[in-house]
């Protein structure tokens, strides 16, 4: 790792400490332990406090929805911040800088549809194109344009699962970590798309106008991520 | 009654257009000030001569028909259209060509992304006059503009385009591959940009590692030293490429502003050798850039070396307007 110094940039003085944005929800967890790894100190996060922001020492940590993460890192509002690949491939138009594969929150995006059910493939067949349903549409679209297919992709908020279920779809595109949420609703994977995992992002000016601390915080996660 | 105008335009009220129209003039009187004279071109061209400096950027151009079903295109830069009346108009003239601007340029937008359809440029292009002594003058002119503008602590970001490219020849990568890395480098996807080396035959681990690498060193004069270190053919021009033009800046006075960056990639498709980036602390998004195009203007019939830049009028408002909150608040 090259730790590349600032000189130089005796006016680009920093306003406070780097604010990073923490993901709520399922990479949280993990998120606070690999910064525990990388020197953060996290224990007020880790008390049921209903704040969003927390000072600590060196790194302001602002916590969110894992989708926001690109938002907020994209305008600088947020310097840095944590969140899964599915995320970033989903909003692949807003312009962060991907530095670092955090390695954990592994899961999959996969095709899945009824267990034993042949309307992806009838529907293929007899009507050219099959109906998908998914919180993620541009990597549903993305994948099927690749792979030459013609999809009607079905956005939905909530549980993705339920919409082949009772007839919204054939099939549906969604993460799946274990597979026990597929199983339980008789889904089963039939195509893996990509793989993902959680990502260290910056902002484009945060990355060269706070370059000393962006890449001291950037090796010392590289390390608690070695292990 | 409210009558809709499209996403990504705007009208502009007294209180901003006064603000704007200091800013402007402030800007213009320096470029002014080093004999940069002002010119106007049309914002309406032929679909066919833009493309002619850059097809790739006129992909995201507006284009429409014309009575006589001519494509016609709003310009998307003002870089292009310059290139192509310096050859139209100035063909014999005795180079260097001192020219800036203040005009509106049209880009297509993502819807709610806040993007602009329509934005204002200011800049300079100096045609004519080669590395490293052009692109210090038009680094210098920067200086002063971002000086003019009250951006005390804006820092202009000095790159090189040729780097990459050389380095990925060097290494023996082309083709798709190439494209795929290059698009890495741009987009800053380190994570995408390493597993995508790891996957090319005969591109070991240190290779990849030194791709990688290279793209993190930014930062003062020291990081030309780190990058030597690293190796290879590529690197040891483009290093003497920068070098050449920081000892001019150095010399110029204006070196403090700059911050050497090895990781800098424009998506304009023009630029070759030093390329710049400008950024306040102040916002999170780019200023302004510009760089060297020095085939730019063959493609149009004119075998000039050229340099210039362009700053986001609106964007350098906002920072303008966020520098002195900041400065009320502390």
């Amino acid at each position: 790792v090259i730790s590349a110094g600032v000189a130089g940039l005796g006016r680009a003085k920093s306003d406070g400490p780097l604010k990073l944005a923490v993901p709520r929800g399922a990479l949280f967890a993990e998120t606070l332990d690999i910064l525990d790894g990388a020197g953060v100190d996290t224990s007020e996060l880790r008390g049921d406090s209903r704040s969003l922001i927390f000072e600590t020492e060196g790194v302001t940590l602002v916590t969110m929805r894992p989708s926001d993460v690109p938002t907020y890192v994209e305008a600088g509002a947020a310097d840095v911040g944590i969140t899964g690949k599915d995320v970033l491939l989903e909003q692949s138009d807003r312009r962060v800088y991907e530095l670092l594969d955090l390695g954990f929150g592994h899961c999959r995006m996969v095709l899945a549809g009824r267990r034993g059910d042949e309307s992806l493939g009838e529907s293929q067949r007899r009507l050219g194109m099959m109906r998908i349903a998914t919180k993620y549409p541009r990597i549903a679209e993305r994948h099927f344009e690749a792979t030459g297919r013609q999809i009607e992709v079905i956005e939905v908020k909530g549980s993705v699962e339920l919409a082949p279920l009772i007839g919204l779809g054939d099939g549906i595109v969604d993460l799946v970590a274990t597979g026990r949420t597929l199983e339980e609703n008789d889904l089963e994977v039939r195509e893996e798309i990509l793989e993902c995992t959680a990502r260290f992002v910056a902002n484009r000016v945060a990355h060269k106008l706070r370059a000393a601390e962006v890449d001291e915080l950037t090796a010392k996660l590289r390390e608690a991520v070695a292990g | 009654m409210i009558h809709p105008i499209p996403p990504g335009t705007r009208d502009v009220l007294p209180d901003e257009m006064r603000e704007l129209r200091r800013l402007n003039r402030a800007l213009i009187e320096v470029f002014e000030d080093r004999g940069y004279g002002e010119v106007a071109t049309p914002a309406i061209e032929y679909d066919q001569v833009l493309a002619r400096g850059d097809a790739r950027a006129s992909e995201g151009a507006y284009r429409f028909f014309d009575e006589r079903g001519d494509l016609l295109a709003l310009r998307s830069d003002m870089t292009v259209p310059i290139a192509r009346l310096v050859a139209s108009r100035f063909a014999d003239a005795e180079p260097p060509l001192r020219l800036c601007y203040l005009a509106s340029a049209h880009r297509a937008v993502r819807p709610q992304r806040g993007q602009m359809r329509e934005f204002v440029q200011a800049g300079v292009e100096l045609i004519g006059a080669p590395a490293p002594q052009g692109t210090a003058e038009v680094v210098e002119v920067l200086e002063a503009a971002l000086k003019a503008a009250g951006l005390d602590r804006a820092v202009i970001g000095l790159g090189d385009a040729d780097l990459y490219r050389q380095l990925l020849t060097e290494l023996g990568i082309e083709g798709a591959a190439r494209d795929s890395v290059l698009e890495r480098l741009e987009m800053h996807d380190l994570v995408g940009l390493e597993a995508e080396l790891s996957e090319i035959a005969g591109i070991g681990a240190e290779q990849v590692a030194t791709c990688v690498a290279l793209s993190q060193l930014r930062g003062g004069k020291e990081v030309l030293g780190q990058a030597r270190g690293l190796g290879g053919v590529a690197v040891e021009r483009a290093t003497a490429r920068l070098q050449e033009t920081y000892d001019e800046l150095e010399r110029r006075g204006v070196a403090d502003r700059v911050q050497i960056d090895l990781g800098l990639l424009r998506d304009r498709g023009y630029y070759s050798g030093a390329i710049v980036e400008v950024y306040d602390p102040a916002l999170g998004h780019v200023l302004g850039g510009g760089g060297r195009y020095d085939g730019l203007l063959k493609r149009f019939g004119v075998d000039l070396p050229a340099a210039g830049f362009a700053l986001y009028l609106e964007r350098v408002h906002v920072a303008q307007m966020e520098e002195s909150r900041r400065g009320r608040e502390s």
